[in-house]
């Protein structure tokens, strides 16, 4: 659900097609007749964005035939774990969940947790002056428990406060039925995709959940992938082989790249950025950002470790390791919010590499608005991309509401090494990090972003040097000591890898992340990471042949942590340590030994940790998981089917409709998702929503095609991708073609409040009116991946988009919003604007 | 009359190689085009620019000079069987009404086929046999190549490919086509293209072993319920001897754009003759006919 993995992921969908020709059944719910539909043994559309209703449907279809793996439910699951009194449902709120502050638009958190817990957030602490939104307000990590156990549990699951039933009374709306209404698809399709769910889990099969940005951007995207999260915790799907959760990223390295972010909120290793006047010290840091109990209980081991891998000698016990140097966070500079203040004029510059927010970013055309507000700007791209060239030629130059003369921001570009240019980690979804050899140098002037970061620090630190401000310490103070090599002086990728492994005193390279010390003598700079130059290897570098080793493969590549390749893998075993079935046996309790053995795989839990260990009072840290609890990132151990505290807009996923939609939410008066973040100023005009004034009448969808690469930098350019899909193309369903007009091949006009591009037209029986609440919803799709640059050019897709973001990550709603469709070709020059105009003001969307 | 022109093995001896050939299963394609861009950027073969063409996504449209392997897409209409709880008579007017053009519902479904198609390195290539200056010739893999430096541009070649696939390149004026990438062959490589391909679509190896995969593939999605399933040039009795490239559908030839009984015109030349003659004859019969007639 929500993914195109043919298209988008072709090379991963290789093992679906080997699963499939093993007897695997693939089922692909989406709102389009994709290239992996194509090869699906079924197909089920549903309307773009009641993904929540369908997968609701589901958890209540295994609710009601009893379906759910009750023994794995029960031991590894928080479904026993008793809620506060004071929690109310959505489902008796209206929409809402307890806590709801209308007047600042937030949710107190505090009653969604277990009862005898006095407040949602991490060990008890709200981010206090949070001016900071989402997850960081909540800490992403969990609470405070003692003996790492909730307080109040009902084993038989049917205590009216317990998880389990208030999960299922949450979903027991979401009939059939109700499904059918909601989504578009038939009860028929429906069941038959429920069917083969619950047939294909328990303990002799397991099924697998595929999901990509089909799910995440939405302003409930969150919460789909907690919705599918629960289905499959229900059906005991999770940390078995066969199962799982397999969340696509966008393309090659977005792994790589949340791992050791480049996000603005977290620091390597998912910790937390520090807040500047909550984490004063490291101890608070520590204390508050990490429940004491599960493998975050650690947490200032990893803190100490990575201090120590940034500011090496520097960082003493005495001076807190450097913790002070850290940067602070002080408010939300996620992309979205970043860009509107770019357009208010208070960001002066910024660094712009391997993203083109000019094509790619939604509501792309403030993006470039934005862009010419600053004083200075730096492309690393392999191509003049159209982020480096708005300031010279865009829709806004043609429309005449920007002269290039007008625009001061001094464009910098730095052409950027490909891949086969320069070495380094890719990560891929599962976690596998896969070391790739430089084939040849890069041309010209271009180099790889180490080798720019590198002499960017070193040349900065050149000129601080000397300095007597304190604020110039955190730079001064840097390891920045990579030995270089060859002409251009390009620094050692794999001694940078070195360091984020982590060593010991010694320098031998650390085991795992088990071995941490807080004392700062295991400098690591990332404890996921700690292990992958074990034995001074580099264990990405491997690459023996499956054929010759056991078929997990352990020796290709690595996994973090601990090279483990199904995660929660204890979850294989049944709580005494058995394999739940002969058929998934994968890992299991060797009580001679003392071990956990298996198949192959590391395991993911304490190697020795036998079965019926039971922490004691007060115990931290690992020692506070139970040993038939495999979940151990939850200071619980369990799985949270129920999320008492981490996220922003409930611990429950509700259907909400999209911001911009055109169907009244069928569950009640709320109407779309209420924390959504919103941006309203005239340069994000939203379309009127569910309103009878049909001016924006259809729904539109903007996506990715296999031929190009996101915004067109790495595509459009290269002859041989540009001709495979040369021109922006639209796609409708021959209903609506003949409801406008739409010639096929021909050209059509799309419009929404914020912009109108133009996009041959494609009518195909791909896309299909779905019948929603008595009339045909018809879907507009659009791949997005055109603009002004390159080989093949035109109108972006993404001008169209407004900006409206979930609360808890800041992503933005991509795949729905409100448009409508014309036949022919967009007005030219001011006319353009013109015609949006019109739409406005006959939408009453004003400024 | 028959023409033999077996250069291989014979011609070989003990330098000829087991014959080489692709066995492409439609069933495993995902659509990628991969192999298009990896058979273009190994063996340089010029970008092309067609524009937007409206044939689902096909926007490379065919093989030709410039165009070596080719993915085509075709959209069919599966209208609502008795699976779907209709009765046999319903789905049998439904059927009736979908080729009749009423637009899908929610009971229809769909079906999009991909396949990628490429030279058939025919055992009796007409390309080869028509040659008047050698440029094409078999090689010890029992493949069908042109020699870039000997081709004159003369253009037998073109109208005697009964699958379309060699063409002359309009700048230049020779004739080019897939090589089975003889280079990468010379040194132990697998073609490109299915290098490339991630299901394992595009398969290669030694003829023999590809074809009786091939027998084994079809067998097994017979098996499976998909009833239309088929091999092409497969058979070694066919009007070409059987292709050294070898495919399996999923819908007849024509769905594909492929000739369903392609034929070495080299090969008919007789009946070709015998067919003018008679064509002729006839033709004269009413020339003399209508004249008669208009005098009268």
């Amino acid at each position: 659900m929500g993914s195109n993995m043919a298209e988008q992921h072709p090379v991963g969908f290789q093992w679906v097609m080997e699963a499939k020709e093993r007897g695997a059944k693939v089922i692909h719910v989406d709102p389009r007749f994709t290239r992996t539909s194509a090869v699906a043994d079924r197909h089920v559309p549903i309307r773009p964005g009641s993904d929540i209703a369908f997968v609701g449907g589901l958890i209540n279809y295994i609710f009601e035939h009893k379906a759910w793996f009750h023994e794995y439910v029960e031991h590894y699951t928080n479904a026993p774990a008793i809620i506060r009194e004071d929690f109310a449902d959505s489902e008796d709120g209206d929409g809402f969940f307890s806590g709801w502050n209308s007047e600042d638009g937030r949710y107190d958190t505090t009653s969604w947790g277990y009862e005898a817990t006095e407040s949602g957030g991490p060990a008890g602490t709200h981010a206090e002056h949070a001016d900071i939104s989402g997850e960081q307000s909540q800490g992403g990590h969990g609470i405070e428990l003692d003996r790492g156990e909730p307080p109040h549990t009902d084993p038989t699951m049917e205590h009216e406060r317990s998880v389990l039933q208030i999960t299922r009374r949450h979903f027991a709306r979401y009939t059939p039925e109700l499904v059918s209404e909601t989504c578009g698809c038939t009860v028929e399709e429906f069941r038959a995709v429920a069917e083969a769910l619950c047939a294909n889990s328990g303990r002799e099969r397991t099924s697998a959940l595929v999901y990509a940005v089909g799910w995440t951007q939405h302003t409930v995207g969150v919460q789909n992938i907690r919705a599918g999260s629960i289905l499959q915790m229900l059906l005991g799907n999770m940390g078995r082989p066969g199962g799982g959760i397999l969340a696509l990223r966008g393309h090659a390295n977005i792994q790589g790249s949340t791992d050791i972010p480049t996000l603005y909120n977290i620091l390597p290793g998912y910790i937390p950025m520090p807040h500047p006047q909550t984490h004063p010290d490291l101890d608070a840091f520590v204390e508050q950002s990490g429940p004491p109990t599960g493998a975050w209980g650690g947490l200032r081991r990893y803190v100490v470790s990575m201090l120590k891998a940034w500011w090496g000698d520097a960082a003493t016990a005495e001076n807190d390791f450097c913790f002070d140097h850290l940067p602070r966070i002080n408010g939300d500079h996620s992309h979205y919010a970043m860009m509107m203040k770019m357009l208010d004029g208070d960001v002066q510059g910024m660094f712009c590499v391997g993203q083109n927010p000019a094509v790619g970013s939604a509501n792309a055309k403030l993006m470039r608005l934005a862009l010419a507000k600053l004083d200075w700007l730096v492309v690393r791209d392999m191509q003049m991309i159209e982020s480096a060239e708005f300031w010279r030629d865009s829709p806004e130059h043609e429309s005449g509401e920007v002269r290039a003369q007008d625009i001061k921001t001094e464009v910098f570009f730095l052409p950027a090494a490909a891949h086969t240019e320069k070495e380094g980690c890719f990560t891929n979804t599962q976690r596998l990090l896969q070391w790739r050899e430089k084939a040849c140098e890069p041309p010209g002037d271009a180099r790889s972003e180490l080798h720019w970061i590198y002499h960017l620090g070193r040349l900065v630190r050149e000129k601080l040097a000397g300095s007597e401000d304190p604020r110039d310490r955190p730079i001064l103070d840097l390891t920045w000591d990579y030995p270089v090599s060859g002409p251009n002086e390009e620094p050692d990728a794999a001694a940078v890898l070195r360091e984020i492994g982590g060593h010991d005193a010694d320098g031998h390279g650390l085991p795992s992340y088990d071995a941490l010390t807080d004392d700062g003598t295991t400098p690591c700079g990332s404890w996921i990471h700690a292990g992958i130059y074990a034995g001074g290897v580099n264990q990405a570098a491997r690459r023996r042949p499956g054929a010759e080793q056991n078929w997990i493969a352990p020796e290709w590549g690595w996994a973090w942590p601990k090279n483990i390749r199904t995660l929660y893998n204890r979850a294989s075993a049944d709580p005494q340590g058995r394999p739940w079935s002969e058929r998934k046996r994968y890992l299991w309790w060797d009580a001679g030994e003392g071990r956990w053995t298996g198949v192959g795989d590391a395991p993911d839990f304490p190697a020795d940790k036998d079965p019926g260990y039971r922490p004691p009072s007060g115990a931290r840290g690992l020692d506070a998981i139970r040993g038939d609890t495999p979940f151990m990132l939850e200071p619980d151990g369990r799985a949270w089917m129920y999320v008492p505290a981490g996220l922003v807009d409930g611990p429950l996923p509700v259907h909400y409709e999209p911001h911009e939609g055109l169907v009244r939410n069928p569950l009640g008066n709320q109407q779309s998702n209420p924390t959504r973040q919103q941006f309203s100023r005239p340069a994000n005009l939203y379309n009127p929503t569910a309103t009878d004034e049909r001016v924006f009448p259809y729904v539109l969808s903007t996506y990715r095609l296999t031929e190009h690469h996101t915004a067109g930098g790495m595509s459009r350019t290269l002859p041989f991708l540009a001709e495979l899909q040369p021109e922006f193309f639209c796609e409708v369903s021959p209903a609506l073609a003949a409801e406008r007009g739409l010639e096929h091949a021909g050209w059509a006009t799309i419009v929404t409040a914020r912009s109108a591009v133009e996009a041959r037209v494609m009518v195909t029986d791909r896309i299909r009116p779905l019948r929603i609440q008595g009339r045909d919803l018809h879907l507009v799709g659009a791949p997005y991946h055109w603009g002004g640059a390159g080989l093949a050019t035109g109108d972006s897709a993404n001008d169209l988009l407004p900006i409206v973001l979930d609360a808890n990550v800041h992503i933005n709603e991509y795949k729905v919003t409100t448009c409508d469709i014309r036949a022919g070709r967009r007005p030219r020059g001011p006319e353009r604007l013109a015609l949006v105009e019109d739409y406005r003001r006959r939408g009453g969307v004003n400024p | 009359m028959k023409l033999d022109v077996q250069t291989w093995p014979v011609a070989y001896a003990a330098e000829a190689k087991p014959r080489k050939g692709f066995f492409t299963d439609t069933s495993l394609c995902i659509g990628c085009k991969a192999c298009e861009v990896a058979c273009k950027e190994w063996n340089h073969v010029p970008a092309e620019q067609h524009g937007f063409s409206g044939k689902s996504y096909d926007n490379s449209l065919a093989l030709g000079a410039d165009r070596w392997r080719h993915v085509a897409f075709i959209e069919q209409r599966i209208p609502a069987g008795i699976d779907e709880g209709t009765t046999l008579v319903e789905a049998a007017a439904r059927a009736e009404a979908i080729r009749a053009g009423a637009p899908v519902t929610a009971r229809d479904g769909m079906r999009w086929l991909m396949a990628s198609d490429v030279c058939k390195h025919c055992t009796h290539a007409a390309c080869l046999e028509v040659c008047p200056t050698g440029a094409l010739f078999r090689t010890e893999f029992g493949t069908v190549v042109v020699q870039e430096d000997v081709c004159n541009g003369c253009g037998y070649c073109i109208p005697a490919c009964p699958f379309g696939v060699i063409e002359r390149r309009e700048d230049d004026g020779r004739a080019f086509k897939c090589t089975l990438c003889y280079d990468r062959l010379k040194v132990d490589h697998t073609p490109a293209c299915a290098q490339a391909c991630p299901t394992e679509s595009i398969q290669f190896g030694d003829l023999e072993a590809m074809r009786e995969r091939a027998d084994h593939r079809v067998a097994q999605l017979r098996e499976r319920g998909e009833d239309t399933a088929q091999l092409y040039l497969s058979d070694p009795d066919d009007g070409i001897g059987g292709g050294g490239s070898i495919f399996l559908l999923l819908d007849e030839p024509e769905v594909y754009g492929l000739p369903p009984d392609p034929v070495d015109p080299v090969r008919s030349v007789g009946e070709t003759w015998r067919a003018s003659l008679v064509a002729a004859a006839g033709l004269a019969v009413a020339i003399a006919g209508a004249a008669w007639g208009g005098r009268r």
